[in-house]
């Protein structure tokens, strides 16, 4: 077997297991469909990992697998680019989704929706190998648009709850925002590079450098800042970034292996695999870098003030992926995109462990996702507790876990760029350790620690079961109010019971994770940042070579943890974990303490900034207004009432008047002629 | 080379079937005459294989001609003739048909005859008009297909068929009659009524304006572009499924049709001259209709005012005189053919059922629909331009031929991509997603055989030229490359 056809069974393989269990899931019963699907995400990792290791031997490959569509010279192909930045997003992506098919057999395992959804996120692994693959933009689209297409199936998988499809819906078309733009560049691309194979367009951008388009008036747009900003304002969308991260909290409403799988560890890391794939034409653009950077660093720091006050466990989690992911956009824009890919993959492991632990604890409390209602979870359940705390750690940025090393790494390119608004970027970048640690401890303590305060007899969740059926019928339309505290679907009755460690197929998963959380950042930082791990993969431009500056201060991982343990954002983390235990341990009356005096402040974080309210009322009630308006007066009242039935009353009266002239009487006719041909001769005359 | 007469077995096969059911007549035969009917309408499609299976993808001339003297005194031929352009339009219409004999076939129970008659004889028709290469010729098939649909709808119709039929009929006649006045102009300067010459003759400016005019009437009423699209979301509404399903698929494209076969090769300078203002009319198709499209209670109207702005891609696309511009249109057209009329299918589906096609009387359809669910789902992502549907063919070429003109005329282009998505998933959600909304919701019954594979055979064509579009854009383009020499090359 060729290398060609191993690449082609890569993605082929979980796609088959999809299309057969999706198909035929009810007929071929639970346990067949899930074995079919994990077998096949294991087999498209096993293949990853042969791939991973021929690629590191130097066997890197560009070709077409077919065309898909020529149209005059331009021809357009599905094909497979295979180099060091592809292996590595290849092997996330099949081993987080082997983890997240695994727990998903404990997690599900109630749910009517089984097969359904082991069809779906093996149709996301395809979907997501498909997009990393890509050679080229058209691909990448189709990747890039069938990953929101999962995404929006899962997102409202429990399709009976009315925030689960308001949430659905909200997700797709944030999306098709960011599309939107992203559409603008591929076509810009096309336009003027003529083609849109990767490595035909990067050949070509060089030369494209100094091109100016004219948008309006007189002002004219270096031609690569348009289109990288273009691109990027699809990954903002996809890997949610301010001011179209709005859908991503909301995705929490699916089902919790999504939220790891999609909504933390791959599907939102697209935006930035995709601009370190387009690393050649961000290089040529001082402001595109600078907009991304600007972006990343504002969506790091506002989205982690917001986890801070979540009560729903999911929701922290999903602040935090928020404000990671701006940690990674801030490489980006510092071109450290070999420290973003980095993080993405360290994140993915800690991230997805942090998500299926916090699914283990929503097991155990009878899918309460309350962080007020849970506390002391410790003892009853360790393991799920001690790979939470690893989580943690990583996350918060403690040496010498994983987060650390891809965390500092981001830190340090911010402080050695000299992009414009690599300044505020350095800031956000840490100010944030700080918050992240908090509100990671935070979390931890407030479920793992201190008083049990669940109710064990499982009463009171019946209420909020009843609240939630009451909200589904109440809102309706695009406006359905966005919940805080999620609950999950009727199919799972709570058992009642004290909490207790949840089944094997769960927590080996956590523990598979839990071990790349832990070493994964000394293991791989020297090569993935230092050396020439990414080879030609990723392009960077000698006056934007932060990583090479750093490489001159490189003494090995030891030496990176003393020189990171006497540094700044070290203590901020050590400072935002003791906060989190003097907070939420040794005094808990001071949150609400502080909540009260910092009124205001509380009620804007609340409220997200306001984004939602906004959205609401100006972009969807604004384009409802819209359509009313013109379906009512355009299309009701001047074109059907005045153009079209008023032609038809015209005709009715004008045939009135000529049934009056047709009288039959000879004389009426005649003193008409003689009138007419009086009238003609006057005109003729006088004219 | 081949000698068979497809075309006229095409055109005349259906029309004889469908008189053959007439014949049958009364409902007391039901049964017969929907196997007269279905083996019409099946032999009726084999009879369109050979089209493309001997198609010579490498020559832009017209390929299966006949020809023969039709009224020697005004020289009208019986002239038939397909190329790249029109040829996937005869296949497109006569699969069709199968479909709407098919979709019809226990859902119609009142006059079954003279219903599959109606069906057949209009795609015979339609088929002709697509073939017709003689002016007067296509002019009287143009004509003469609105007799079936105006039946079709103002006897199988909903409640407020009248209006409806009368306001198609009129409207469409009305557009069509200074069309007329253009071919017999055409005729007294070039004595023929051949199409093909017409390309050939020379023509003043103001000459070619006027023409312009007469023609663009004829075709934007049929499209139909905005500002005269009112006709449709009314004809669609009070039409039964199978004559929404043929309306949106094939009757509408019909007027796209007539842009490449008259306005574009016909007067080139006139239509490079007004390609602002066309453009400018399938913008406001895209927009507009999409911002009405969101507000639609009426899930027909709603799919309605979705096929102007999907139609909108069409003639934008054309009057971008490139060659994936004008590929781009024509994909989007077959395209619409498939989307749409599963689209209207699934409507269909529920309105057996639950008799209304209001919104607000659904929610929750899939807990007791879940296979429905699944392939409305498909649709609707297809509808909404979702790659690997064939939905996202023609709209990604139409977008990226129009960047390349011009940024912003690409920008608001792809405004579709988020309104299509909002009013499409939208409805979707209202409809299909939720808890059970009412009684009648909780007692539907999921689809019987007949419906899943129609349904599904219309799945397989959308992914299948979503995920490989190569072989249908392959054989338009030496036809589209000829007609882009033509529109470059002044007349004047």
């Amino acid at each position: 077997m060729t290398m060609q056809q191993l690449y082609l069974l890569v993605p082929a393989v979980p796609l088959a297991g999809a299309v057969i269990v999706g198909l035929f899931g009810p007929r071929l019963g639970r346990a067949v469909s899930h074995w079919l699907c994990i077998l096949a995400v294991a087999a498209a990792f096993a293949l990853s990992a042969y791939i991973w290791r021929d690629v590191s031997l130097g066997h890197a490959f560009n070709g077409d697998v077919y065309t898909w569509l020529q149209s005059g010279s331009l021809k357009l192909s599905i094909g497979f680019l295979i180099d060091p930045l592809t292996t590595t997003m290849m092997l996330v992506i099949t081993f987080v989704s082997l983890m997240v098919h695994i727990y998903t057999v404990g997690y599900m395992a109630d749910d009517p929706g089984y097969t359904r959804f082991f069809s779906y996120i093996s149709l996301f692994t395809f979907s997501m190998l498909m997009l990393v693959m890509s050679n080229n933009f058209l691909q990448l689209f189709f990747g890039w648009e069938a990953v929101g297409l999962v995404s929006y199936l899962l997102i409202g998988f429990w399709y009976t709850r009315s925030t689960a499809i308001y949430a659905n819906l909200k997700a797709f078309i944030a999306n098709r925002v960011g599309d939107f733009g992203f559409v603008l560049g591929i076509g810009l691309v096309l336009a003027f590079f003529g083609t849109l194979d990767y490595t035909e367009v990067f050949a070509k951008a060089g030369g494209l450098a100094a091109t100016t388009i004219n948008l309006w008036g007189d002002t004219q747009w270096s031609l690569l800042t348009v289109v990288c900003i273009c691109l990027f304002v699809g990954a903002m969308a996809k890997s949610a970034q301010v001011p179209l991260h709005v859908w991503l909290p909301d995705s929490m409403e699916g089902p919790t292996p999504i939220s790891a799988l999609i909504h933390a560890a791959t599907m939102v890391t697209a935006g930035i695999f995709m601009v370190a794939r387009m690393s050649p034409l961000f290089e040529l653009s001082e402001t595109a870098l600078s907009f991304v950077t600007v972006i990343g660093a504002t969506t790091a720091l506002f989205m982690a003030f917001l986890g801070i006050i979540q009560n729903d466990i999911k929701r922290v989690v999903a602040y935090s992926t928020l404000s990671q992911l701006g940690y990674m956009t801030v490489a980006l824009g510092v071109s450290a995109y070999s420290a973003a890919i980095f993080h993405l993959m360290t994140h993915a492991f800690f991230k997805a462990l942090l998500f299926l632990a916090a699914g283990s604890v929503i097991i155990a409390m009878h899918h309460e996702q309350d962080l007020r209602k849970m506390g002391g979870l410790r003892k009853y359940m360790p393991i799920t507790y001690w790979t939470a705390v690893i989580g943690s750690l990583a996350l918060a940025g403690v040496p010498p876990f994983s987060g650390f090393f891809s965390k500092d790494a981001i830190i340090e390119a911010a402080h050695f760029s000299k992009i414009p608004g690599h300044g505020y970027a350095y800031f956000a970048v840490v100010a944030g350790v700080f918050i992240t640690a908090f509100y990671s401890f935070r979390m931890l303590f407030l479920a793992f620690h201190g008083n049990e305060r669940f109710d064990q007899s499982g009463q009171g969740h019946d209420d909020h079961a009843a609240a939630a059926g009451a909200q589904a019928d109440a809102d309706t339309g695009l406006h359905a109010a966005s919940h805080d505290a999620g609950d999950e679907p009727d199919a799972h009755r709570h058992r009642g019971g004290p909490p207790k460690e949840s089944p094997w197929v769960v927590t080996v998963p956590l523990i598979l994770l839990a071990i790349p959380s832990v070493y994964a950042g000394w293991a791989y930082i020297e090569p993935m940042l230092f050396g020439p791990y990414f080879g030609d993969s990723i392009v960077v431009r000698e006056e934007h070579a932060v990583l090479m500056e750093m490489r001159g201060e490189w003494h090995g991982a030891l030496a990176f943890i003393e020189h990171g343990v006497l540094s700044l954002p070290f203590w901020l983390a050590i400072a935002g974990i003791a906060a989190a235990w003097y907070c939420y341990l040794v005094n808990p009356a001071l949150p609400e303490r502080l909540k009260k005096a910092a009124g205001p402040i509380y009620t804007l974080l609340d409220n997200k900034y306001y984004f939602d309210r906004f959205n609401d009322w100006f972009f969807a009630g604004g384009a409802r207004r819209m359509g009313d308006f013109l379906s009512n007066t355009g299309d009701r009242s001047i074109i059907d009432g005045f153009f079209v039935n008023g032609s038809a009353r015209v005709v009715g009266w004008a045939s009135m008047l000529m049934r009056h002239i047709q009288s039959g009487y000879v004389y009426h006719y005649a003193f008409t002629m003689i009138i007419g041909l009086f009238a003609l001769l006057s005109w003729w005359t006088l004219r | 080379m081949i000698s068979m007469p497809y075309l006229s077995l095409a055109v005349w096969l259906p029309i004889i079937a469908g008189l053959a059911v007439l014949a049958v007549g009364r409902d007391r035969d039901a049964g017969a005459a929907r196997w007269i009917a279905l083996l019409g309408a099946l032999v009726g499609f084999l009879v369109t294989l050979p089209l493309w299976l001997h198609f010579d993808a490498g020559t832009s001339a017209m390929q299966f001609v006949e020809r023969t003297e039709w009224v020697p005194r005004f020289d009208l031929h019986y002239y038939l003739g397909v190329d790249g352009i029109s040829m996937l339009f005869v296949l497109l219409n006569s699969l069709m048909t199968v479909f709407v004999v098919w979709a019809g076939w226990e859902v119609v129970q009142t006059r079954v005859a003279q219903y599959m008659g109606a069906f057949l004889i209009q795609s015979g028709l339609i088929n002709g008009a697509f073939c017709a290469l003689d002016g007067i010729l296509f002019y009287m098939f143009f004509e003469a297909m609105l007799i079936p649909m105006y039946i079709i709808i103002g006897v199988w119709g909903g409640p407020n068929r009248v209006y409806a039929a009368v306001k198609f009929f009129l409207y469409t006649l009305v557009g069509s009659l200074l069309m007329l006045v253009a071919l017999i102009y055409l005729y007294t300067v070039s004595e023929t009524f051949s199409i093909l010459d017409w390309y050939q003759v020379p023509l003043s400016m103001k000459v070619q304006l006027l023409l312009f005019v007469a023609f663009f009437l004829a075709f934007a009423v049929k499209v139909p572009m905005w500002p005269v699209h009112t006709w449709l979301p009314d004809a669609h509404v009070e039409a039964p499924t199978g004559g929404s399903v043929i309306l949106a698929a094939i009757t509408l494209k019909i007027g796209a049709y007539g842009f490449v076969r008259f306005i574009l090769p016909i007067v080139p300078d006139a239509s490079r001259y007004l390609s602002g203002f066309v453009i400018t009319l399938s913008l406001i198709a895209v927009i507009y209709i999409g911002f009405v499209a969101l507000v639609q209670g009426d899930m027909k109207k709603l799919i309605a005012y979705s096929s102007i702005s999907h139609m909108g891609f069409v003639t934008l696309g054309f009057f971008l005189f490139s060659q994936l511009g004008v590929e781009g249109g024509l994909v989007q057209m077959i395209s619409h053919g498939f989307v749409s009329a599963a689209m209207f299918l699934c409507v269909g589906v529920m309105y057996d059922r639950m008799h209304s096609r209001q919104i607000a009387d659904y929610g929750g359809v899939v807990n007791t629909m879940p296979k429905f669910a699944a392939f409305m789902m498909l649709f609707a992502m297809a509808n909404s331009g979702l790659p690997a549907t064939s939905g996202f063919v023609g709209e990604f070429l139409v977008i990226l031929a129009a960047v390349k003109v011009n940024f912003w005329l690409g920008l608001l282009a792809a405004v579709t991509l988020i309104l299509g998505a909002a009013y499409t998933l939208w409805m979707y959600k209202r409809v299909i997603f939720g808890a059970i909304a009412n009684d009648r919701v909780r007692s539907l019954i999921d689809l019987d055989r007949r419906e899943f594979w129609m349904l599904a055979a219309l799945a397989a064509l959308v992914i299948a030229m979503g995920v490989w579009p190569k072989p249908i854009v392959d054989v338009m383009h030496a036809s589209v490359a000829n007609l882009l020499a033509h529109v470059a090359q002044s007349k004047l």
